[in-house]
């Protein structure tokens, strides 16, 4: 066993506290220490994007931090989109245009896109494309992620006004 | 009694809409559980150590101080899977797969494997497993393996399918021949003979949820098993025979499958997690490492075909003639025969012959890729008949649709088509607003069309309604890509209630019987004929219930919009009964309502497609772009229209990326130089434009919906249609996919082809 | 009836690509196709489906051949 480190952080509102080996990525400690299976591992290289979290605002692939570097910081997984029992619009979106088959890589999208409208609310087809480059899908083509994604902007933008 | 599965053209409410599926909420929330999310108490984790060498002999594996290092419950070698096969040899290929026995057959051949208590110590005690290998001569190269002098990869492999067999062992397993007339004669009747050869490289499903398993056996023999399985009942039948265990004993569990296109319908490491779980009497995780599922599991198989085509000046094709060569990793495979089965399956040609040869290796065993060998014939056939169409100066889409197989006529494995989509599809691409998309500089346009089989198979479901009238319908195919909601439109549609009263779940082995594996488009086509007659079933039920409720014969109960009513005028004044007040007096009328199928789903239809593709070429760096793309594809029936288009985007999509980018990559010393998403690149969200589609509806004569399976065709014609839109934007005829940039530079560079004098198509 | 075999299973059956068979039933052909051509036996157990005028049936053996349908024996094929 390696050395580990009280780690204490704050995941989607909630102050967590774990006991962290000092060589475990932060993907193991949100599955396996905080119990947040929402965070999905799909090569553990940072290529596939399925452990998109944000860490103080910032996408990053969760594999690629280790979990001590959590350590005071603000973190929001795919569990904490939901406001108040309610559906965030990308999450709705995506039920409504049927922009997930499997659904491995739809927690990973869905960060990643809240990141990109919380930049950029009005995003073209081509900023959508690349902002998702780093979540790989399999099974949709992406089409479908995309039209979900302009159509999530659109409400947002609605609701804004 | 046997139910009659014929296409009726009965009007739909529900089916051919578009609702939410019920496994959303889930999947959007980070709910949905899948392959390694689940945990049990005491759990131990479990790590593979596998071969770095292509061929090599295991002399020794001295597994002693892994065993000693706290933490670390049990360790196993092939000492522990005794082979229990007796026989059988497909089944003891599929133990050797799971393990080496003395030899290792291929970079990432498992060797031994460790139960930890955790990650950390699961990893330090692969280290300590020492492993002395003598190294083999290796061969990964299809056409290599073939020749004389290649090494031997099993002393057992005599040649199947020639005459005499041969005496002395080689590496090609088998020779397959389908086809029919005179393929001389035709060629002799032909104004123009055209000979080409092209090579396709191995490709990965790719899903992205690794394999992924949770076993426990108890110490009394009976054991549970979640796993992330394309097939939960052959998982457990091939588990259960390969470990010793009753098949009842062995529960197995499908979780959310993360994606699986064919890599999960085989087992890899179950075995193996349940042979720990076995030694050290606890729970066992295994998880996969993405370098695991790209060295060890899954790929496709990487192929050298020459094809040979004759035609009348007028379009008519005289003769075809293909020879493929496809190899299946380091057992013997059965993927050439499929590709004589399917390469020229679109065209009504009446002298053809088709010959497969499959081919051992030293690299991973080839397992099922959505419509398995079909797109690396169909590369071939469908850039050969551009290049034809080209030379007797016809227009590609006339050429095909003057030779495309219509009922009636006789498909490459023999029999006779009934009503087939293709000649349809052609047409629809004709008229296709996309045809007539001007292109620019660089840019060019290729159509190809696309087979493949559907399967329909064993399966069954229940249905049961509650005393709320609200209905639960199990079934034992998995759901990869919507099958839930397409399952519960059916059992409404049949009871006559709404989408929303149906809830549909995927039960375990336990619950239900047995099923086959999820694959060869099956889901839809079987399930959904199983769930009609099972809703049937109910709905007869239902009636005598409700005959009893109004106190008439069962007989002059007539079922409509999900009420019961009596006919005749002298019982115009009962009232009518719906399912909700059936179901709740349920108690007082016999018990539990109930609708229950089992079904051997035969008569599933064939699946075509005709793609088109618009690219743009980079002259300077070889890069394709791909600016359009249509699919058309017959359905059968779309039950629910947005999962059918998404098959149709996601297996385009993997068609475009075995076209343009997806390789293994194996180096000199037989190693993968790949395994990863970086280097192996599947296709990303800014690589795509939106992919069009187009659901034709030509009903399955052998389906009550006339459905037809959708999942696997679409990834057929990619492969040629980007092939002929890169002629088109170049002139320059690609042969060797994936047409990656630095193949495409290398084309052109030959071709004497510059920047500049690339041309409008 | 006339039985037409390919690949694998014309080599199993001697080279014959057409068999006469008198057969009601998927069951009965393959046993009587077993019968004559022994080698037959481990084509059918690594898997058989029978085309019956176009219609492809791979698992249901009860199912009857009429009189003058068109019968072919193929491999028995998955998918992914």
């Amino acid at each position: 066993m390696s050395e580990a480190v009280l780690v204490s952080t704050t995941v989607n509102g909630d102050v967590v506290e774990f006991a962290c080996p000092t060589d475990e990525v932060l993907l193991d400690s949100l599955r396996d220490r905080v119990g947040l299976t929402g965070v999905k591992e799909g090569c553990g290289t940072g290529d596939c994007g399925a452990c998109s979290i944000t860490l103080d605002g910032q996408l990053v692939c969760s594999c690629l931090v280790l979990g001590v570097e959590a350590d005071g910081r603000d973190i929001t997984t795919v569990e904490g989109l939901t406001e108040d029992g309610e559906l965030h619009p990308l999450q709705q979106k995506f039920i409504d245009h049927a922009a997930l088959q499997c659904g491995v890589c739809t927690p990973g999208f869905l960060v990643a896109a809240k990141a990109l409208l919380d930049r950029n609310p009005n995003p073209t087809e081509t900023e959508i494309r690349y902002a998702l480059a780093g979540n790989l899908c399999r099974c949709t083509g992406y089409d479908k992620i995309v039209r979900a994604v302009q159509a999530s902007a659109k409400e947002l933008n609605k609701a804004r006004r | 009694m046997p139910h009659d599965n014929s296409y009726t053209g009965q009007e739909f409410k529900v089916v051919g809409n578009r609702f939410a599926r019920p496994d959303g909420v889930d999947k959007v929330t980070g709910r949905a559980r899948y392959g390694a999310d689940a945990s049990a108490p005491g759990q131990l984790v479990a790590r593979v150590l596998r071969s770095p060498h292509a061929h090599a002999k295991i002399t020794k594996i001295d597994t002693a101080k892994a065993e000693r290092l706290s933490g670390v419950k049990a360790v196993i070698t092939s000492d522990d899977l005794p082979d229990l096969t007796g026989g059988d040899r497909g089944m003891a290929d599929i133990l050797e797969n799971c393990m080496a026995r003395g030899r290792a057959l291929y970079d990432g051949h498992a060797v031994a494997a460790v139960a930890a208590v955790d990650e950390q110590t699961a990893r330090k005690a692969l280290k300590l497993i020492k492993v002395t290998y003598e190294v083999l001569p290796h061969v990964t190269d299809v056409d290599e393996a073939m020749k004389p002098e290649a090494p031997v990869i099993h002393d057992w492999v005599f040649t199947g399918g020639v005459n005499p067999q041969p005496t002395k062992p080689c590496n090609v397993a088998n020779r397959t021949e389908m086809g029919h007339g005179d393929v001389d004669a035709g060629f002799a009747q032909a104004d123009v003979v055209i000979e080409r050869s092209y090579k396709t490289e191995q490709t990965h499903q790719g899903y992205i949820e690794p394999h992924a398993c949770l076993a426990s056996v108890n110490s009394d023999g009976s054991a549970e098993m979640w796993v992330t399985t394309q097939g939960p009942f052959s998982y457990r039948t091939v588990c259960a025979s390969l470990l010793g265990m009753d098949l009842a004993k062995l529960k197995v569990t499908s979780s959310e499958i993360g994606g699986g296109f064919g890599g999960k319908t085989h087992v890899w490491a179950e075995p193996l997690a349940l042979a720990l779980s076995r030694k050290a009497n606890r729970p066992v995780k295994l998880v996969m490492t993405r370098d695991e599922v790209f060295r060890a599991t899954g790929p496709t198989a990487s192929t050298s075909i020459d094809v040979k085509v004759g035609a009348k000046k007028n379009g008519e094709i005289t003769a075809a003639e293909l020879e493929l060569r496809y190899q299946g990793g380091a057992f013997p495979g059965i993927w050439g025969m499929l590709g004589c089965m399917t390469g020229f399956a679109c065209y009504d040609i009446a002298n053809q012959r088709s010959v497969g040869w499959d081919v051992i290796v030293n690299r991973p065993k080839v397992a099922a890729y959505r419509a398995p060998s079909a797109p690396m014939a169909a590369y071939a056939v469908e850039s050969i008949m551009d290049v034809v169409a080209e030379e007797i100066g016809m227009d590609p889409v006339d050429f095909r649709l003057k030779n495309v197989a219509k009922e009636g006529a006789q498909a490459p494995y023999g029999p006779i088509y009934g009503p087939i989509g293709i000649e349809s599809a052609l047409n629809a691409v004709k008229e296709n607003p996309h045809m007539k998309v001007k292109l620019k500089k660089n840019q060019g346009r290729g159509v190809a069309c696309g087979f493949w089989f559907n399967i329909g198979g064993q399966t069954c479901v229940d249905l049961n309604i509650g005393t709320d009238g609200s209905v639960n319908l199990a079934v034992g195919t998995v759901d990869v890509g919507g099958a839930r909601s397409s399952m519960g439109m059916i059992a409404a549609e049949e009871l006559g209630i709404d989408y929303e009263d149906v809830k549909v779940h995927v039960a375990d082995t336990a619950s239900l019987g047995h099923n086959d594996t999820t694959e060869g488009s099956r889901g839809t086509f079987s399930s959904g004929m199983a769930t009609i007659f099972a809703a049937r079933d109910a709905i007869e039920v239902l009636k005598e219930r409700a005959a009893q409720m109004l106190d008439v014969p069962k007989e002059s109960i007539q079922w409509e919009n999900g009420t019961a009513s009596a006919t005749g005028a002298e019982n115009s004044n009962l009232p009518t009964l719906t399912l909700k007040e059936i179901a709740a007096k349920s108690h007082n009328t016999g018990g539990p309502i109930a609708g229950h199928n089992e079904v051997t789903a035969d008569g599933a239809g064939m699946g075509f497609a005709a793609h088109i593709c618009d690219v743009e070429v980079d002259p300077e760096t070889g890069l394709t772009k791909i600016l359009k793309y249509t699919v058309v594809q017959d359905a059968g029936k779309a039950i629910h229209p947005d999962y059918v288009e998404g098959q149709f985007q996601g297996a385009a999509a993997q068609g475009i990326g075995w076209a343009l980018n997806e390789e293994y990559v194996y180096g000199e010393d037989g190693r993968l130089q790949n395994p990863g998403f970086l280097d192996y690149r599947i296709p990303v969200c800014s690589d795509l434009p939106f992919i069009d589609t187009m659901i034709l509806e030509i009903p399955n004569p052998n389906h009550p919906y006339g459905i037809r399976g959708v999942g696997e065709t679409s990834i057929v014609p990619p492969l040629g249609a980007v092939g002929n839109a890169i002629a088109n934007a170049t002139g320059v005829r690609m042969n060797h996919a994936p047409m990656s940039p630095i193949r495409v530079l290398e084309a052109l560079d030959r071709a004497g082809v510059s920047g500049d004098q690339v041309s409008a198509g | 009836m006339q039985v037409s075999l390919n690949g694998a299973l014309r080599s199993a059956a001697d080279g014959n690509g057409s068999v006469d068979v008198d057969a009601a039933t998927i069951r009965e052909l393959i046993t009587k196709l077993v019968d004559r051509f022994p080698k037959l036996s481990a084509e059918v157990d690594k898997g058989v489906a029978v085309a019956i005028d176009g219609v492809v049936y791979r698992d249901d053996w009860t199912v009857r051949i009429p009189d003058d349908a068109e019968v072919f024996l193929m491999p028995r094929i998955a998918g992914g």
